[in-house]
């Protein structure tokens, strides 16, 4: 039998209650020093729903843009060669590895009115700084590794004598992608999906620089959050950090199931 | 792979078109994703720099020889120095535990270490304001005017010592932010490796840290290495989490992200991207690390696979 068993659990547990778990207890602390009508009242608030409104709206536009157009650069780097592909690869993780802030200011100033992107679209009437669009910009960009990740290794794991049987039965191209590769693939696009989604509605730096952050149009819910901290009103801050835990957590349990679901699929082809 | 298969049949032209797209298609979808990726992620890298040196070398040199620029790189140096090696002790323990015993619960450990990837930045500062702040938990024990430990709190009014909107809080808000990576990276690797390895040293004679360090460790270094890396990019880059528990004194408590924001908000914008081009630059080594221990690791792999 292996030594330190006690040790590791104990210090895992230890430090798992030490920095996450009290910590993130101290949520749900402060929510029950307010009256059930307070916390309503704060998580209803006319600006906290409309960020509710942009936030959700914006991270799945978004993760839907990046389901689309994540599935084709895994693809392409999956099935075709040509040159500079591992640097393409390597790139995709970008998002994951330039911070937020950097991300944030970028963005903010490529497409302001006089940037680089903001000037092409200025005579075509788009606006994209300060307005919504500019948040589904920001969270399109942070989102497009996540589909990318998950899809590329079940797209890589997929058993070509599938598609071979297809096609020998007859089917054209387009019928062995949608009807044999697209059902295979489903599980992994929706995890994908949803955490990117996932990651969408909590983020913050990469958005608050080209968001503008204007009351009841372009402020997400972390902003709300941050303007309540910044009048050191910490119940409300609390209240409406709940409402974004608790999606939180209902969106972790889901892409659980889902990442199960991909697995099984994954070792049935396998198998 | 399967020869026997290939020359089953000799597959006629139908069937060959159905193996792949034709070429049109083909270099319509390579385009698209090339697009993609030039629009969304090559043209805001090639703008950071462009923009760090657009008033020339001297200015940029100049930004970053401020004093308020050398504080910020020293506190984010200090914060990714306690919280890499912190995680890291932890995510090699979690790891021992989880892939070489069974135990109950075990699946809701797993979902716990991850948990503080599914907590939005600006709400990981925020809880330790609750933990820690003057309206918190803390705050609210140590409080001058109530006092339950009164020489505790006498002790750090004396030595001004404080956690929230000071270094220690800033520390905290990135162990927590980077919390499961090390961890994350480990625990699917030792759980693939199984324990025989470990099992076999016990046999010959070696204690349980002999065989940790000569067997264990050797064999997990490139996900550990990994894990390291990219614990070490979000702890350099974090800002809501740290924007939060900051309280953003300029040469005090401002990190890299937090110094660049202050940048941007005087207006200072080739300021801003000259320091943001050190946090890009440490992007692009993250990558090619990562890059690169892939490849270590995907040659390491490759004879277990084979045989």
């Amino acid at each position: 039998m292996l030594p330190g068993f006690r040790l590791t659990l104990g210090f895992t547990l230890f430090y798992l209650g030490l920095i996450v778990l009290i910590p993130l207890g101290a949520v749900f602390w402060k929510t029950s020093t307010l009256t059930w009508a307070q916390f309503w009242q704060t998580i209803t608030m006319p600006t906290a729903m409309a960020s509710y409104r942009l936030t959700f709206g914006a991270s799945f536009l978004a993760a839907l843009v990046n389901a689309f157009f994540g599935l084709i650069v895994a693809w392409v780097l999956v099935r075709y060669e040509f040159f500079g592909k591992k640097i393409v690869d390597s790139l995709v993780d970008l998002p994951f590895a330039l911070p937020t802030a950097v991300a944030g200011i970028t963005l903010a100033s490529l497409y302001a009115q006089n940037g680089w992107i903001g000037q092409l679209l200025a005579p075509l009437g788009i606006k994209v700084a300060n307005t919504q669009i500019g948040v589904f910009i920001a969270l399109t960009f942070i989102g497009l590794p996540f589909i990318v990740r998950t899809v590329q290794p079940i797209l890589e794991d997929l058993d070509p004598e599938l598609e071979e049987a297809a096609a020998s039965l007859g089917a054209n191209r387009w019928q062995v992608f949608w009807r044999v590769i697209l059902p295979m693939l489903t599980p992994a696009l929706l995890t994908g999906f949803a955490l990117a989604f996932a990651r969408a509605l909590g983020e913050y730096g990469s958005v608050i620089f080209i968001a503008g952050n204007i009351p009841m149009k372009t402020q997400i819910t972390p902003v709300i959050i941050m303007g309540e901290l910044d009048m050191f009103d910490y119940g409300k801050a609390t209240a409406i950090a709940v409402v974004m835990l608790v999606t939180s957590f209902v969106l972790l349990l889901s892409i659980n199931v889902l990442q199960w679901w991909t697995n099984r699929y994954n070792t049935t082809n396998l198998a | 792979m399967t020869p026997v298969a290939t020359t089953f049949h000799t597959p006629r032209a139908g069937h060959r078109r159905s193996m792949s797209e034709p070429p049109a298609v083909r270099w319509l979808l390579i385009g698209t994703a090339l697009v993609f990726m030039a629009l969304f992620l090559v043209l805001p890298l090639v703008f950071v720099f462009t923009q760090a040196f657009a008033k020339g070398i001297g200015f940029y040199f100049k930004t970053l020889n401020d004093p308020n620029a050398w504080s910020a790189i020293k506190l984010t140096l200090t914060a990714a120095a306690i919280a890499v090696p912190l995680n890291c002790v932890f995510g090699v323990a979690a790891a021992w535990a989880i892939a070489k015993f069974d135990f109950r619960g075990k699946n809701v450990l797993l979902t716990l270490i991850d948990l503080p990837f599914s907590v939005s930045p600006v709400i990981s500062g925020l809880i330790y304001v609750l933990v820690f702040g003057a309206q918190g938990w803390l705050g609210l024990w140590l409080n001058a005017d109530n006092p339950q430990f009164p020489a505790l709190a006498n002790w750090l009014n004396d030595h001004n010592f404080k956690i929230i909107f000071a270094v220690p809080g800033i520390v905290l808000a990135t162990i927590f932010v980077t919390f499961p990576f090390v961890a994350r990276e480990l625990i699917p690797l030792m759980q693939a490796q199984g324990r025989t390895e470990e099992e076999a040293a016990r046999v010959l004679g070696a204690s349980g840290w002999q065989t940790f360090w000569r067997v264990t460790l050797p064999n997990i270094k490139w996900g550990l290495i990994y894990g390291v890396i990219l614990c070490n990019a979000r702890a350099m880059g974090e800002f809501g989490a740290v924007s939060v528990v900051s309280g953003k004194i300029r040469g005090q408590t401002n990190t890299i992200p937090l110094h660049i924001e202050a940048l941007y908000d005087d207006y200072n914008f080739t300021g801003a991207f000259a320091v943001a081009s050190l946090l890009a630059f440490l992007a692009l080594i993250t990558l090619g690390l990562k890059t690169w221990v892939e490849y270590k690791n995907a040659r390491l792999n490759e004879p277990e696979i084979s045989s």
